[in-house]
Protein backbone atom coordinates (compact mmCIF):
# COMPACT_ATOMS: atom_id res chain seq x y z
CA UNK A 1 0.00 0.00 0.00
CA UNK A 2 1.27 3.62 -0.60
CA UNK A 3 0.93 6.27 1.95
CA UNK A 4 2.20 9.79 1.47
CA UNK A 5 3.40 10.42 4.82
CA UNK A 6 6.77 12.99 4.57
CA UNK A 7 8.76 13.91 1.82
CA UNK A 8 11.73 12.64 3.57
CA UNK A 9 10.06 9.20 2.44
CA UNK A 10 10.85 10.50 -0.87
CA UNK A 11 13.79 9.82 -3.34
CA UNK A 12 14.55 12.19 -5.76
CA UNK A 13 12.91 9.65 -8.73
CA UNK A 14 10.02 9.68 -6.95
CA UNK A 15 9.32 13.44 -6.44
CA UNK A 16 9.95 13.94 -10.62
CA UNK A 17 7.85 10.91 -10.94
CA UNK A 18 4.92 12.66 -9.30
CA UNK A 19 5.35 16.12 -10.95
CA UNK A 20 5.61 14.37 -14.35
CA UNK A 21 2.16 13.05 -13.71
CA UNK A 22 0.59 16.34 -12.40
CA UNK A 23 1.73 18.33 -15.30
CA UNK A 24 -0.13 15.38 -17.29
CA UNK A 25 -3.24 16.23 -15.25
CA UNK A 26 -2.46 19.75 -15.70
CA UNK A 27 -2.45 19.65 -19.27
CA UNK A 28 -5.62 17.74 -19.50
CA UNK A 29 -4.11 14.44 -20.71
CA UNK A 30 -5.77 12.04 -18.98
CA UNK A 31 -8.98 9.82 -18.60
CA UNK A 32 -11.87 11.63 -16.37
CA UNK A 33 -13.31 9.34 -14.98
CA UNK A 34 -10.23 7.57 -13.86
CA UNK A 35 -11.25 7.33 -10.22
CA UNK A 36 -15.27 6.94 -10.93
CA UNK A 37 -15.45 4.60 -8.68
CA UNK A 38 -14.04 5.74 -5.82
CA UNK A 39 -14.18 7.53 -2.66
CA UNK A 40 -12.02 9.53 -0.33
CA UNK A 41 -12.45 10.64 3.32
CA UNK A 42 -11.28 14.13 3.48
CA UNK A 43 -10.99 14.11 8.02
CA UNK A 44 -9.40 17.60 9.23
CA UNK A 45 -9.10 17.99 12.56
CA UNK A 46 -7.92 21.01 12.17
CA UNK A 47 -9.02 24.15 10.20
CA UNK A 48 -8.03 24.14 6.83
CA UNK A 49 -10.13 25.60 3.68
CA UNK A 50 -7.76 25.77 0.56
CA UNK A 51 -6.03 22.26 1.44
CA UNK A 52 -9.53 20.08 1.82
CA UNK A 53 -11.11 22.21 -1.50
CA UNK A 54 -8.19 21.51 -3.61
CA UNK A 55 -8.58 17.50 -2.47
CA UNK A 56 -12.14 17.75 -3.14
CA UNK A 57 -11.67 19.78 -6.22
CA UNK A 58 -8.70 17.09 -7.56
CA UNK A 59 -11.19 14.12 -6.41
CA UNK A 60 -14.35 15.47 -8.11
CA UNK A 61 -11.86 16.29 -11.70
CA UNK A 62 -10.73 12.52 -11.36
CA UNK A 63 -14.61 11.54 -11.36
CA UNK A 64 -14.32 10.14 -7.91
CA UNK A 65 -16.67 11.04 -4.44
CA UNK A 66 -14.91 12.57 -1.41
CA UNK A 67 -16.50 12.58 1.76
CA UNK A 68 -15.54 15.43 4.03
CA UNK A 69 -15.51 15.68 7.72
CA UNK A 70 -14.20 19.31 9.15
CA UNK A 71 -12.87 19.82 12.49
CA UNK A 72 -16.01 20.52 14.19
CA UNK A 73 -17.28 17.34 12.81
CA UNK A 74 -14.29 15.58 13.62
CA UNK A 75 -14.06 16.23 16.63
CA UNK A 76 -17.59 15.33 17.79
CA UNK A 77 -17.11 11.70 15.76
CA UNK A 78 -13.97 11.15 17.81
CA UNK A 79 -15.45 12.00 21.40
CA UNK A 80 -12.11 10.52 23.19
CA UNK A 81 -11.59 7.70 20.60
CA UNK A 82 -8.28 7.01 19.84
CA UNK A 83 -7.33 8.11 16.33
CA UNK A 84 -6.04 4.83 15.43
CA UNK A 85 -9.89 3.71 16.44
CA UNK A 86 -11.21 6.19 14.09
CA UNK A 87 -9.00 5.38 11.10
CA UNK A 88 -9.35 1.54 11.71
CA UNK A 89 -13.25 2.53 11.02
CA UNK A 90 -12.87 5.47 8.52
CA UNK A 91 -10.42 2.60 6.29
CA UNK A 92 -13.34 0.28 5.95
CA UNK A 93 -15.83 3.12 4.71
CA UNK A 94 -13.69 4.52 1.96
CA UNK A 95 -10.65 3.67 -0.88
CA UNK A 96 -8.11 6.48 0.85
CA UNK A 97 -7.83 8.51 3.42
CA UNK A 98 -6.78 12.38 3.40
CA UNK A 99 -5.35 13.58 6.67
CA UNK A 100 -5.03 16.39 8.37
CA UNK A 101 -4.14 16.81 12.15
CA UNK A 102 -2.71 18.91 14.95
CA UNK A 103 -0.28 16.42 16.69
CA UNK A 104 2.75 16.15 14.60
CA UNK A 105 3.44 12.38 13.27
CA UNK A 106 -0.67 11.90 13.04
CA UNK A 107 -0.51 10.56 9.62
CA UNK A 108 2.51 7.95 10.09
CA UNK A 109 0.28 6.90 12.96
CA UNK A 110 -2.84 6.59 10.60
CA UNK A 111 -0.58 4.98 7.98
CA UNK A 112 0.19 2.55 10.66
CA UNK A 113 -3.74 1.33 11.28
CA UNK A 114 -5.18 2.11 8.25
CA UNK A 115 -6.27 -0.44 5.42
CA UNK A 116 -6.24 2.12 2.95
CA UNK A 117 -3.44 4.69 1.61
CA UNK A 118 -3.25 8.05 4.03
CA UNK A 119 -2.25 11.26 2.33
CA UNK A 120 -0.98 13.67 4.78
CA UNK A 121 -2.49 16.83 4.39
CA UNK A 122 -0.79 18.70 7.04
CA UNK A 123 0.47 17.28 10.93
CA UNK A 124 0.73 19.96 13.26
CA UNK A 125 4.02 21.43 13.10
CA UNK A 126 5.30 18.86 10.78
CA UNK A 127 5.20 17.46 7.17
CA UNK A 128 2.74 18.80 4.70
CA UNK A 129 3.50 16.90 1.80
CA UNK A 130 1.24 17.53 -1.08
CA UNK A 131 2.31 21.20 -0.35
CA UNK A 132 6.16 20.80 -0.92
CA UNK A 133 5.14 18.75 -4.28
CA UNK A 134 3.11 21.52 -5.18
CA UNK A 135 5.69 24.22 -4.63
CA UNK A 136 8.15 22.39 -6.58
CA UNK A 137 6.10 21.85 -9.52
CA UNK A 138 5.27 25.91 -9.86
CA UNK A 139 9.45 26.22 -9.72
CA UNK A 140 9.55 23.39 -12.39
CA UNK A 141 7.13 25.39 -14.50
CA UNK A 142 8.91 27.78 -15.36
CA UNK A 143 12.81 26.70 -14.62
CA UNK A 144 14.56 23.86 -14.30
CA UNK A 145 15.19 22.84 -10.15
CA UNK A 146 18.44 21.78 -10.20
CA UNK A 147 21.38 24.21 -8.96
CA UNK A 148 18.95 27.40 -8.76
CA UNK A 149 19.04 29.48 -5.49
CA UNK A 150 16.52 29.10 -3.32
CA UNK A 151 15.57 32.19 -0.41
CA UNK A 152 13.37 31.42 2.57
CA UNK A 153 12.11 34.47 4.54
CA UNK A 154 10.13 34.70 7.25
CA UNK A 155 9.27 31.98 10.09
CA UNK A 156 11.83 29.31 9.67
CA UNK A 157 11.51 28.27 13.01
CA UNK A 158 8.47 26.79 13.24
CA UNK A 159 7.17 26.58 9.22
CA UNK A 160 6.72 23.49 8.54
CA UNK A 161 6.44 24.03 4.90
CA UNK A 162 10.21 25.91 4.42
CA UNK A 163 11.49 22.56 6.32
CA UNK A 164 9.89 20.36 3.61
CA UNK A 165 10.31 22.67 0.68
CA UNK A 166 14.08 22.69 1.86
CA UNK A 167 14.89 19.31 2.43
CA UNK A 168 12.63 18.34 -1.07
CA UNK A 169 15.32 20.77 -2.72
CA UNK A 170 18.44 18.92 -1.70
CA UNK A 171 17.89 16.44 -3.59
CA UNK A 172 18.25 18.85 -6.65
CA UNK A 173 21.39 20.60 -5.82
CA UNK A 174 19.83 23.78 -5.12
CA UNK A 175 21.89 26.53 -2.81
CA UNK A 176 19.58 27.75 -0.19
CA UNK A 177 19.64 31.17 1.21
CA UNK A 178 17.83 31.78 5.08
CA UNK A 179 16.53 35.24 5.72
CA UNK A 180 14.63 35.13 9.26
CA UNK A 181 13.65 37.67 12.31
CA UNK A 182 15.83 36.87 15.40
CA UNK A 183 14.63 34.05 17.35
CA UNK A 184 12.90 32.62 14.21
CA UNK A 185 16.04 30.91 12.32
CA UNK A 186 15.82 27.85 11.12
CA UNK A 187 16.63 25.15 14.07
CA UNK A 188 20.24 23.53 14.02
CA UNK A 189 18.82 19.91 13.67
CA UNK A 190 17.60 21.05 10.60
CA UNK A 191 20.05 23.24 9.00
CA UNK A 192 22.55 20.23 10.14
CA UNK A 193 20.59 17.91 7.94
CA UNK A 194 20.24 20.02 5.20
CA UNK A 195 24.17 19.96 4.63
CA UNK A 196 24.36 16.55 5.17
CA UNK A 197 22.45 15.44 2.66
CA UNK A 198 25.25 17.80 0.57
CA UNK A 199 22.84 21.49 0.87
CA UNK A 200 24.53 24.24 0.74
CA UNK A 201 23.03 26.45 3.55
CA UNK A 202 23.73 30.66 2.98
CA UNK A 203 22.30 32.55 5.86
CA UNK A 204 21.38 36.45 5.64
CA UNK A 205 21.00 39.43 7.91
CA UNK A 206 17.97 40.90 5.32
CA UNK A 207 15.98 40.51 2.09
CA UNK A 208 18.01 43.15 0.59
CA UNK A 209 21.20 41.39 1.07
CA UNK A 210 20.15 38.24 -0.59
CA UNK A 211 17.69 38.91 -3.26
CA UNK A 212 19.44 39.75 -6.49
CA UNK A 213 21.27 36.25 -5.79
CA UNK A 214 17.68 34.29 -5.82
CA UNK A 215 15.61 32.48 -9.01
CA UNK A 216 13.12 31.96 -6.16
CA UNK A 217 12.20 33.45 -2.97
CA UNK A 218 9.90 31.66 -0.68
CA UNK A 219 7.89 34.17 1.39
CA UNK A 220 6.18 32.32 4.51
CA UNK A 221 3.96 33.59 7.32
CA UNK A 222 5.15 35.12 10.43
CA UNK A 223 2.67 34.88 13.19
CA UNK A 224 1.96 37.37 15.61
CA UNK A 225 1.44 34.40 18.25
CA UNK A 226 5.48 33.94 18.37
CA UNK A 227 5.67 37.56 19.81
CA UNK A 228 5.28 38.58 22.99
CA UNK A 229 3.68 41.81 21.83
CA UNK A 230 2.17 43.19 19.27
CA UNK A 231 4.63 46.16 18.81
CA UNK A 232 7.60 43.73 18.66
CA UNK A 233 5.58 41.76 15.81
CA UNK A 234 4.76 44.81 13.84
CA UNK A 235 8.23 45.95 14.02
CA UNK A 236 9.59 42.56 12.80
CA UNK A 237 7.01 41.89 10.08
CA UNK A 238 7.69 45.29 8.49
CA UNK A 239 10.86 44.96 8.40
CA UNK A 240 10.44 41.38 6.54
CA UNK A 241 7.76 42.98 4.32
CA UNK A 242 8.11 42.55 0.66
CA UNK A 243 7.73 45.77 -1.79
CA UNK A 244 8.27 46.74 -4.98
CA UNK A 245 11.06 49.06 -4.08
CA UNK A 246 12.90 45.81 -3.01
CA UNK A 247 12.58 44.43 -6.39
CA UNK A 248 15.15 46.70 -8.29
CA UNK A 249 17.94 44.62 -9.95
CA UNK A 250 16.15 41.14 -9.26
CA UNK A 251 17.14 38.42 -11.63
CA UNK A 252 15.08 38.48 -14.22
CA UNK A 253 13.03 35.14 -13.71
CA UNK A 254 12.80 35.45 -10.26
CA UNK A 255 9.89 33.79 -8.98
CA UNK A 256 8.35 34.94 -5.60
CA UNK A 257 5.97 32.30 -3.97
CA UNK A 258 3.82 32.10 -0.99
CA UNK A 259 2.33 29.12 0.70
CA UNK A 260 -1.28 31.09 1.16
CA UNK A 261 -2.62 32.74 3.12
CA UNK A 262 -0.64 35.75 3.73
CA UNK A 263 -0.83 38.48 6.32
CA UNK A 264 1.14 41.12 5.73
CA UNK A 265 4.14 39.80 4.27
CA UNK A 266 4.01 40.75 0.92
CA UNK A 267 2.54 44.42 -0.01
CA UNK A 268 -0.14 44.07 -2.62
CA UNK A 269 1.09 46.17 -5.16
CA UNK A 270 3.59 43.40 -5.84
CA UNK A 271 1.28 40.95 -7.34
CA UNK A 272 1.43 43.26 -10.20
CA UNK A 273 4.72 42.22 -11.05
CA UNK A 274 5.65 39.68 -12.99
CA UNK A 275 7.71 37.91 -10.24
CA UNK A 276 4.25 37.62 -8.36
CA UNK A 277 3.65 33.40 -8.34
CA UNK A 278 1.61 33.00 -5.29
CA UNK A 279 -1.86 32.51 -6.81
CA UNK A 280 -0.39 30.25 -9.88
CA UNK A 281 0.96 28.36 -7.14
CA UNK A 282 -2.17 27.70 -5.47
CA UNK A 283 -3.65 27.04 -8.36
CA UNK A 284 -1.26 24.05 -8.82
CA UNK A 285 -2.67 22.52 -5.57
CA UNK A 286 -5.66 20.32 -7.87
CA UNK A 287 -3.05 18.77 -10.48
CA UNK A 288 -0.36 17.70 -7.58
CA UNK A 289 -3.57 16.46 -5.48
CA UNK A 290 -4.73 14.77 -8.63
CA UNK A 291 -1.73 12.65 -9.00
CA UNK A 292 -1.04 11.80 -5.09
CA UNK A 293 -5.07 10.74 -5.70
CA UNK A 294 -4.39 8.97 -8.26
CA UNK A 295 -1.43 7.20 -7.07
CA UNK A 296 -2.43 5.67 -4.26
CA UNK A 297 -6.00 4.72 -5.74
CA UNK A 298 -4.68 3.55 -8.85
CA UNK B 1 34.56 -18.92 42.28
CA UNK B 2 34.72 -15.41 41.15
CA UNK B 3 38.44 -14.19 42.07
CA UNK B 4 39.84 -13.31 39.13
CA UNK B 5 38.81 -9.57 39.42
CA UNK B 6 42.08 -7.53 39.17
CA UNK B 7 40.81 -5.10 41.94
CA UNK B 8 40.84 -8.01 44.13
CA UNK B 9 37.41 -9.66 44.95
CA UNK B 10 34.16 -8.94 44.56
CA UNK B 11 32.65 -6.12 46.05
CA UNK B 12 29.32 -7.71 46.64
CA UNK B 13 28.64 -11.40 47.32
CA UNK B 14 28.37 -13.97 44.44
CA UNK B 15 25.00 -14.57 42.60
CA UNK B 16 23.84 -18.17 41.35
CA UNK B 17 21.98 -17.61 38.51
CA UNK B 18 21.43 -14.28 36.70
CA UNK B 19 23.33 -11.81 34.95
CA UNK B 20 26.17 -9.06 35.91
CA UNK B 21 26.37 -5.94 33.33
CA UNK B 22 29.90 -4.74 33.88
CA UNK B 23 32.61 -2.11 32.34
CA UNK B 24 29.46 0.23 32.52
CA UNK B 25 30.78 4.18 32.30
CA UNK B 26 31.10 5.37 35.78
CA UNK B 27 27.95 7.08 36.96
CA UNK B 28 25.42 5.09 34.80
CA UNK B 29 24.38 2.06 36.58
CA UNK B 30 20.99 3.72 37.75
CA UNK B 31 20.10 5.05 34.34
CA UNK B 32 21.40 1.42 32.75
CA UNK B 33 18.96 0.13 35.23
CA UNK B 34 16.22 2.91 34.30
CA UNK B 35 16.67 1.80 30.50
CA UNK B 36 15.78 -2.04 31.39
CA UNK B 37 13.26 -0.83 33.15
CA UNK B 38 14.03 -2.19 36.77
CA UNK B 39 13.18 0.05 39.15
CA UNK B 40 12.43 0.51 43.14
CA UNK B 41 8.74 -0.96 42.42
CA UNK B 42 9.93 -3.99 40.49
CA UNK B 43 11.09 -7.67 41.74
CA UNK B 44 14.34 -8.60 40.99
CA UNK B 45 17.00 -8.88 43.63
CA UNK B 46 19.70 -5.81 42.53
CA UNK B 47 23.35 -5.00 43.54
CA UNK B 48 24.93 -2.17 42.61
CA UNK B 49 28.38 -0.94 42.68
CA UNK B 50 30.17 2.54 41.64
CA UNK B 51 33.06 4.18 40.55
CA UNK B 52 34.43 0.81 41.23
CA UNK B 53 38.65 0.84 40.28
CA UNK B 54 38.73 -0.68 37.10
CA UNK B 55 42.13 -1.57 35.14
CA UNK B 56 40.43 -0.59 31.51
CA UNK B 57 38.23 2.13 32.16
CA UNK B 58 39.71 4.01 35.36
CA UNK B 59 36.05 3.84 37.25
CA UNK B 60 33.50 1.78 36.13
CA UNK B 61 30.23 0.45 37.72
CA UNK B 62 28.34 -3.00 38.22
CA UNK B 63 25.35 -4.13 38.14
CA UNK B 64 24.05 -7.56 39.27
CA UNK B 65 20.74 -8.99 38.98
CA UNK B 66 19.63 -12.26 40.74
CA UNK B 67 17.50 -15.26 38.62
CA UNK B 68 17.04 -13.08 35.30
CA UNK B 69 19.66 -13.49 32.48
CA UNK B 70 18.86 -10.39 30.25
CA UNK B 71 17.99 -10.87 26.19
CA UNK B 72 19.97 -9.27 23.42
CA UNK B 73 17.34 -6.78 22.54
CA UNK B 74 17.03 -5.59 26.45
CA UNK B 75 20.79 -5.42 26.55
CA UNK B 76 21.59 -3.45 23.35
CA UNK B 77 19.28 -0.44 24.66
CA UNK B 78 22.43 -0.31 27.16
CA UNK B 79 24.92 0.78 24.59
CA UNK B 80 23.01 3.79 24.31
CA UNK B 81 24.50 4.98 28.15
CA UNK B 82 27.66 2.57 28.21
CA UNK B 83 29.02 1.58 24.87
CA UNK B 84 31.65 -0.30 26.44
CA UNK B 85 29.36 -2.20 28.65
CA UNK B 86 29.62 -6.26 28.93
CA UNK B 87 27.18 -8.58 29.70
CA UNK B 88 27.99 -11.68 31.76
CA UNK B 89 25.13 -14.40 31.95
CA UNK B 90 26.21 -16.42 35.47
CA UNK B 91 24.36 -19.90 35.95
CA UNK B 92 25.31 -21.61 38.68
CA UNK B 93 27.90 -18.97 40.19
CA UNK B 94 30.21 -19.08 36.60
CA UNK B 95 29.79 -17.07 33.45
CA UNK B 96 28.53 -19.08 31.04
CA UNK B 97 28.33 -16.20 28.30
CA UNK B 98 29.81 -13.13 27.77
CA UNK B 99 28.32 -10.60 25.06
CA UNK B 100 29.01 -6.79 24.17
CA UNK B 101 26.24 -4.54 23.88
CA UNK B 102 24.97 -3.30 20.38
CA UNK B 103 23.80 -0.07 19.30
CA UNK B 104 20.49 -1.17 18.19
CA UNK B 105 18.68 0.32 15.04
CA UNK B 106 15.53 1.29 16.24
CA UNK B 107 14.26 1.52 19.97
CA UNK B 108 11.35 1.54 20.81
CA UNK B 109 9.16 2.19 24.04
CA UNK B 110 12.40 3.10 25.88
CA UNK B 111 12.63 6.67 25.46
CA UNK B 112 9.73 9.57 25.26
CA UNK B 113 10.05 12.25 22.69
CA UNK B 114 10.47 15.28 23.90
CA UNK B 115 8.06 17.19 21.83
CA UNK B 116 5.28 17.48 23.65
CA UNK B 117 3.19 18.11 19.89
CA UNK B 118 4.18 14.32 19.01
CA UNK B 119 1.40 11.38 18.54
CA UNK B 120 3.68 9.31 20.90
CA UNK B 121 2.74 11.90 23.64
CA UNK B 122 -1.22 10.78 23.54
CA UNK B 123 -3.24 8.11 24.28
CA UNK B 124 -2.62 6.47 21.24
CA UNK B 125 -1.42 3.39 21.07
CA UNK B 126 1.56 3.62 20.02
CA UNK B 127 5.00 3.04 21.49
CA UNK B 128 7.65 5.79 20.72
CA UNK B 129 10.05 4.79 18.26
CA UNK B 130 13.37 6.44 17.71
CA UNK B 131 16.10 5.82 14.70
CA UNK B 132 19.76 5.77 16.43
CA UNK B 133 22.17 7.98 14.35
CA UNK B 134 24.98 9.22 14.87
CA UNK B 135 24.33 12.90 15.80
CA UNK B 136 21.37 11.36 18.26
CA UNK B 137 17.81 9.59 18.28
CA UNK B 138 15.56 10.30 15.73
CA UNK B 139 11.62 10.19 16.55
CA UNK B 140 10.49 8.03 13.15
CA UNK B 141 6.85 10.21 14.01
CA UNK B 142 7.65 13.86 14.60
CA UNK B 143 11.45 13.79 13.31
CA UNK B 144 12.43 15.24 16.68
CA UNK B 145 16.13 14.91 17.42
CA UNK B 146 17.32 14.01 20.59
CA UNK B 147 21.29 14.47 20.60
CA UNK B 148 22.21 14.09 24.70
CA UNK B 149 21.18 13.33 28.04
CA UNK B 150 19.32 10.19 26.70
CA UNK B 151 18.99 9.58 30.12
CA UNK B 152 16.69 12.53 31.05
CA UNK B 153 14.32 11.39 28.56
CA UNK B 154 14.03 7.14 29.89
CA UNK B 155 10.19 6.61 30.07
N1 LIG C 1 28.85 -15.68 40.47
C1 LIG C 1 29.08 -14.38 40.34
N2 LIG C 1 28.39 -13.51 41.09
C2 LIG C 1 28.56 -12.18 40.95
N3 LIG C 1 29.44 -11.63 40.10
C3 LIG C 1 30.17 -12.44 39.32
C4 LIG C 1 30.02 -13.85 39.40
N4 LIG C 1 30.88 -14.40 38.47
C5 LIG C 1 31.53 -13.35 37.87
N5 LIG C 1 31.09 -12.18 38.38
C6 LIG C 1 31.50 -10.82 37.95
O1 LIG C 1 31.24 -10.74 36.54
C7 LIG C 1 32.27 -10.00 35.89
C8 LIG C 1 32.89 -10.84 34.79
O2 LIG C 1 33.50 -11.97 35.35
P1 LIG C 1 34.78 -12.64 34.68
O3 LIG C 1 35.16 -13.79 35.59
O4 LIG C 1 34.49 -12.94 33.27
O5 LIG C 1 35.86 -11.48 34.89
P2 LIG C 1 36.95 -10.86 33.88
O6 LIG C 1 37.83 -11.94 33.39
O7 LIG C 1 37.55 -9.72 34.60
O8 LIG C 1 36.03 -10.36 32.67
P3 LIG C 1 36.13 -9.00 31.87
O9 LIG C 1 37.21 -9.16 30.88
O10 LIG C 1 34.76 -8.89 31.22
O11 LIG C 1 36.37 -7.91 32.88
C9 LIG C 1 33.24 -9.58 36.96
O12 LIG C 1 32.91 -8.25 37.37
C10 LIG C 1 33.00 -10.57 38.09
O13 LIG C 1 33.26 -9.97 39.34
MG1 LIG D 1 37.28 -7.58 34.79
ZN1 LIG E 1 8.25 12.54 18.38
Amino acid sequence: MYHIISIRDFERSELDYLLDRAQEFDTGTYRPGMLDDKLVALLFFEPSTRTRMSFATAMARLGGKSISVDSVEASSIVKGETLADTIRVISSYVDAIVLRHPKEGAARLASEFATVPVINAGDGAGQHPSQTLLDLYTIRQSMPVDGIDVGLLGDLRYGRTAHSLALALSLYGVTLHTIAPGGLEMPANIALELRERGMEVVEHENVEEAIRELDVLYVTRIQRERFPDSASYYNVASSYRITTDLLDGVKERLMILHPLPRAGEIDPAVDRTPYARYFEQARNGVPIRMALLHEVMK
Amino acid sequence: MTRKDPSGGLLVSPIKNGTVIDHITAGEALNVLRILGITGSTRECLSIATNVESKRMGKKDIVKIENRELRTEEVDRIALLAPQAKINIIRDYKVVEKKGVEIPEVIRGVVRCPNPGCITNTNEPVASTFEVLDKGLHCLYCDWLIKDDIANHII
